[in-house]
């Protein structure tokens, strides 16, 4: 009878409730959709940066993170990537030379990041077979190169033309070649887009001098939650060598900065919502309680333990907020299912503005089930807190002063 | 007949403002089992503050409140929400049922507090609604119920716990005459036959009519006390 009770409260006051009700469900659908933009975001500036870049864990000789030469790179060991390989969670390494060159095609120059790469490993880490525009992939010891879309506009080359690439290799090394462009590709983080190029590793090798060398090695992996476990297991197998093991978050820190940074101003948004809405929710208390001290009063005098009423009103707020919340949420879902499907995309102008800030301009919406379950809890909790008025005012109440008309 | 309340030397003094007020002023009176007792005075006498403090609803100044033997001026404010529901039944002048439940929820309600099996429960509601001649409106919720009616309910409700007695602070004072008459005739008849204890406050010339007692106060005090 205590929930008939609760529930049938409720709806003595329909307005009232109604609205209470329906400012919990605007808070939760606006905190949902704000934190599902900002989270979709984070999400796809990681999965460019690192999923499809760095990758969740780089294994480099020690100091080639803090001075990305040639000269700082590694014999490639495939008995100890095999062991790394091994490991729970692990799907496959993927072998990268890096190092930079110039590009030139014609009349353009421009400097660029050659990455020299098993085009099959590499296409399991970052999908660049996927992001062809024009031409063909790489294939294993592929004389010609891959093209980020940017540079190649700058350079003015397509498929088929052939690129001199200019540099310096290993241990001082001259590093020279022409490489036939065999497709072009287009990455979203414009930093990759404006100076990629693509050329197997063979080629790479032969091209910086730098036989059976690698700058880096960047392993696929499972789940990237399990990134700081699987570092800490390649770190034993490493143990005592020369080398560094880095997770995504020691490989992008200015990206993990950035998103904390921007994720601490959006809680602070969220928290202002939450301050309002919870002003609106305690003034429906606060009436709830004052214009029922008669009826808490007679029913402590009638034999009604204040546990027992305490429970019915929290019952009653309890619900109010869970009818708000499950609103909010299932409002929510729809928009968000379809947006995380289809992210929004700014237009040109637009995208060109953003673009210039490092960023790729699309509004990407997130449906990490944390997103829902956080402002649940956030109204729950402010809910509960609020109820603690109600709570003590019928835990102070003295039944003759509730009943005196 | 046993005696089920002993009130001794009870005084009540309000300190709402800085001149104290004496509601009560040394008052003894005892309550014996069956009774059918009216408070009277003038506004202000302290028949509300009596009621209360008999009620386990307040406590006293000063004095002593027994019922059945137990002393109820010292207990905690848990034990006497607790001794109220099995042993006191009340009657309010606004009737106070609660909006939200049906008739026959009001008068189970009680019962759920005194943790009674959801059988025992119906079938003590109905019945008492039946003797209260007010079954065929057990499924109404308050606001479909006239003021008699709904005060008959009350009178159910307050019956449903087996009190040992029931503490009707102005119960006709919102009645019409015929609503009145017929609430007292029920209670008349549920005080001879189930030997149910009504203790009244009231200004109602018809209720002290049919009253077995009349305890008359006066600025606190027992100024008469007639059984007939």
């Amino acid at each position: 009878m205590y929930l008939i009770l609760a529930w049938r409260n409720i709806w003595r006051n329909k307005r009232r409730s109604l609205i209470t009700i329906l400012s919990i469900t605007f808070a939760v659908l606006l905190a949902c959709v704000m934190r599902s933009m900002q989270l979709g975001s984070y999400e796809r500036m990681i999965e460019n940066a690192v999923r499809f870049y760095t990758g969740y864990i780089q294994i480099h000789k020690d100091g080639y993170w803090n001075d990305k030469v040639i000269d700082n790179s590694f014999e490639f060991d495939s008995v100890k990537l095999s062991k790394v390989n091994s490991l729970k969670g692990v799907q496959t390494y993927v072998p990268r030379i890096e190092s930079f060159a110039l590009s030139s095609y014609k009349s353009q120059t421009k400097g660029a990041l050659i990455m020299g790469v098993d085009p099959e490993r590499e296409n399991e880490l970052t999908r660049v077979k996927d992001k062809l525009l024009e031409g063909i992939y790489l294939k294993a010891k592929d004389d010609g190169v891959l093209l980020s879309q940017g540079l190649a506009n700058y350079l003015k080359a397509t498929v088929g033309d052939t690129i001199v690439l200019l540099g310096q290799g290993y241990h001082g090394a001259n590093a020279a070649g022409l490489f036939p462009v065999r497709g072009i590709v287009k990455f979203a983080m414009p930093q990759q887009n404006n100076q990629l190029i693509y050329m197997s590793l063979e080629k790479a090798q032969w091209f910086y001098a730098a036989d059976n060398l690698i700058t880096s090695a960047a392993l696929v992996i499972d789940d990237p939650d399990d990134a700081q476990k699987i570092t800490k297991e390649i770190r034993e197998i490493y143990k005592g060598d020369a080398y560094e093991i880095m997770d995504w978050k020691e490989l992008v820190p200015d990206l993990v900065q950035s998103i904390e940074l921007d994720n601490i101003s959006g809680k602070v948004m969220l928290w202002i919502l939450y301050l309002v809405i919870g002003f609106g929710m305690f003034g429906t208390y606060l009436m709830m309680t004052a214009e029922r001290q008669y009826e808490f009063g007679v029913m402590i005098a009638v034999g009604m333990k204040r546990l027992q009423l305490q429970v019915i009103v929290l019952l009653e707020i309890t619900m109010m907020t869970s009818i708000g919340v499950l609103l909010g949420i299932l409002m929510s879902l729809p928009a968000l299912t379809y947006f995380h499907i289809n992210p929004i995309y700014f237009g040109d102008e637009a995208a060109k503005a953003i673009e210039n800030f490092g960023v790729e301009a699309v509004y990407a919406f997130s449906l990490d089930p944390v997103i829902f379950t956080n402002q649940a809890y956030a109204i729950f909790i402010m809910a509960i807190v609020l109820a603690g008025y109600p709570i003590w005012s019928i835990y102070k109440m003295k039944p003759v002063e509730s009943m005196r008309p | 007949m046993s005696t089920i309340i002993k009130a001794t030397n009870i005084s009540k003094v309000y300190h709402k403002t800085t001149i104290p007020v004496h509601a009560l002023n040394k008052l003894s009176v005892n309550i014996e089992e069956g009774e059918f007792t009216a408070i009277v005075g003038p506004s202000g006498c302290g028949k509300t503050t009596l009621l209360n403090i008999l009620g386990g609803l307040d406590q006293p100044t000063e004095g002593k409140v027994e019922i059945a033997g137990t002393d109820i001026s010292t207990m905690k404010d848990s034990e006497l929400i607790d001794f109220r529901l099995k042993n006191i039944g009340f009657v309010f002048q606004a009737y106070n049922l609660i909006p939200v439940l049906t008739a026959i929820e009001n008068v189970e309600f009680i019962m759920l507090l005194q943790k009674r099996n959801k059988k025992e429960r119906h079938t003590r509601a109905m019945e008492l609604l039946e003797r209260m001649d007010i079954s065929d409106k057990a499924n109404n919720k308050p606001s479909q119920l006239s003021g008699g009616q709904q005060q008959r309910v009350a009178v159910a409700r307050a019956l449903a716990s087996k009190p040992r007695f029931i503490l009707a602070d102005e119960p006709t004072a919102n009645l019409d005459s015929a609503s009145t008459s017929n609430l007292l005739d029920l209670m008349a008849k549920m005080n001879l036959e189930q030997n149910a204890t009504f203790i009244f406050s009231t200004h109602d010339q018809r209720v002290m009519d049919k009253a077995r007692r009349i305890i008359t106060l006066e600025d606190g005090a027992i100024v008469s006390d007639v059984k007939r």
